[in-house]
């Protein structure tokens, strides 16, 4: 019985402390980030990689990205269908659609995917320079791999994250408009107005700043996992695991205060 | 001048470095051997500030690196040209890239000047006409050349390979040692070299350290490690099975 306890007592401290340094970690490499982007200098980041970064992890994101957002604000429609029916409520239905997915389903959704295709490459891209000694190949050479590496990355996270965000919630919305036509004969006028009508500019910037706070979230994580790697392919599996697992974390974490603190 | 003083460092319970006191003068050429997992690449890492002792200090023409932020390391780390065992090839870039690294970064030299030097280095390393292609697209040996050529091309004024020749046969071998050499009598810079290859190191550098759980057990001409006092030393170099040497 004593050992039962001792092994559990160890084991919840080990889970506390192992936790506890993860986030002092993040934090620290988030007060880097920050210390290298405040003042702004030329010398804060580097324009090539920034350059490289938005298009690696932005352009190539738009596909599944609108594909992602085209079924989900089409699913909007197909579960608020039976009520707008009973209800005879098809001005409202853009509305809907457009409130919930402006809102929480196409921020909350666009940020789950870009952590699963982009943070995760990035936890892994990350992970093997440690392993191969490429990040103490920059320190070598005198080149910061803070400023160098991570800053561009989470800048190029942050503000891609915003642009597919807010292709996003478009794509989503003619899902939406697309499926009203078909399962319940609104035509797109109505759909239009309905969306245009009752959302305020506020709708949309909810999502917005919610999508900035996800960017740097997930941006951040798969850094901090990426740099710490330990061990060989095994520790970048780990890893890509661990920054995954936390981004996701982060992700519905903020959204719930942003959600509450927003309105 | 390079010079530690009781550096200790361990990674959790293991001692890797157990007080290293070593001295280095400017200009010379000293290889460093020992068992593997005995700790060379992390004193190689220690002297040029990529890791910080737990204890000790490490100067290097008097700048003390240990109290040193990474900012302040970084002036100290200009000077230095660093070969890492598993290449460090930054494979986002192409050779070519990777080569000219050290000079577009630190800029002042001209972008035709640039391109002239990385081919000649790549010709002096027997890569010429490979600066286009990828790292992944190289054998080992390669990687090591091209590696060799990113650490010399900015003239450091101290060198530092880690295990320079690993995966390269006899003949290439002797011409890498033969343009390390050169290099370092044209340029007068400190050169620290790691080795397994003992017999192809002390053709190289001028004294030897050997480095045997975490203390050194020898420093002195290479010509004479055959026949130290250290039982030691002389099982390693003479590569006998039989002797005081924890397998």
């Amino acid at each position: 019985m004593l050992g039962f306890v001792e092994r559990t007592v160890t084991q919840v401290g080990t889970t506390m402390v192992t936790i506890a340094r993860e986030v002092g970690g993040i934090v620290v490499m988030t007060a880097q980030v920050l210390r290298a982007l405040v003042p702004p200098s030329p010398a804060s980041l580097d324009g090539r990689e920034l350059v490289k970064n938005l298009h690696k992890m932005g352009n190539r994101s738009v596909p599944i990205v609108a594909l992602t957002a085209f079924f989900a604000g089409a699913l909007m429609l197909v579960q608020s269908a039976p009520f707008v029916e009973k209800l005879q409520a098809h001005a409202l239905a853009g509305w809907a659609s457009g409130y919930a997915v402006l809102r929480e389903i196409g921020p909350i959704l666009i940020a789950l995917m870009f952590s699963g295709r982009v943070g995760a490459n990035n936890t892994a891209e990350l992970g093997t320079m440690t392993v191969t000694e490429q990040l103490d190949g920059l320190r070598a050479l005198a080149i910061d791999p803070v400023r160098y590496l991570i800053v561009p990355r989470v800048v190029a996270m942050m503000v891609m994250l915003v642009a597919l965000t807010v292709i996003g919630d478009l794509v989503s919305l003619v899902g939406a408009a697309v499926v009203g036509k078909a399962l319940l004969g609104i035509e797109p006028a109505t759909f239009y107005h309905s969306v245009v009508d009752n959302l305020k500019p506020g709708d949309f910037l909810h999502g917005v700043y919610k999508s900035i706070a996800f960017g740097g979230a997930i941006a951040i994580t798969s850094c901090y996992f990426g740099v710490t790697v330990k061990g060989g392919a095994v520790g970048v599996g780990k890893a890509v695991n661990a920054a995954v697992v936390a981004a996701a974390v982060s992700v519905m974490l903020l959204d719930f205060f942003m959600t509450y603190w927003l309105g | 001048m390079i010079e530690l003083a009781a550096v200790k460092k361990r990674f959790g319970r293991h001692v890797v470095l157990g007080g290293i006191d070593l001295e280095i003068p400017t200009g010379a050429c000293l290889g460093i051997i020992g068992p593997a997992a005995s700790g060379k690449s992390v004193l190689l890492k220690v002297m040029s500030g990529l890791l910080r002792p737990d204890t000790g200090t490490v100067k290097i023409d008097g700048a003390d690196l240990t109290s040193r932020s990474e900012e302040g390391l970084a002036p100290v780390r200009a000077r230095i040209g660093f070969l890492f065992q598993n290449y460090a090839l930054f494979d986002f870039m192409t050779v070519g890239e990777n080569v000219a690294f050290p000079l577009t970064r630190r800029g002042g030299v001209p972008a035709d000047e640039i391109t002239a030097r990385v081919a000649a280095r790549l010709r002096a390393v027997g890569l010429g006409g490979n600066e286009a292609k990828l790292p992944s697209e190289l054998s080992g040996g390669m990687k090591k050349r091209v590696g060799i050529a990113r650490a010399t091309i900015a003239l450091p004024e101290i060198v530092i390979y880690d295990e320079p020749t690993a995966g390269l046969d006899p003949v290439t071998t002797s011409k890498v040692y033969d343009l390390l050499r050169a290099d370092q009598q044209s340029t007068g810079a400190t050169v620290i070299a790691v080795s397994s290859d003992v017999d192809a190191l002390c053709r190289f550098v001028d004294t030897v350290a050997f480095l045997y759980q975490g203390v050194i057990r020898y420093q002195g001409p290479a010509a004479t490690l055959a026949d130290a006092p250290d039982p030691v030393v002389r099982q390693f170099v003479r590569g006998e099975l039989e002797g005081p040497l924890e397998g």
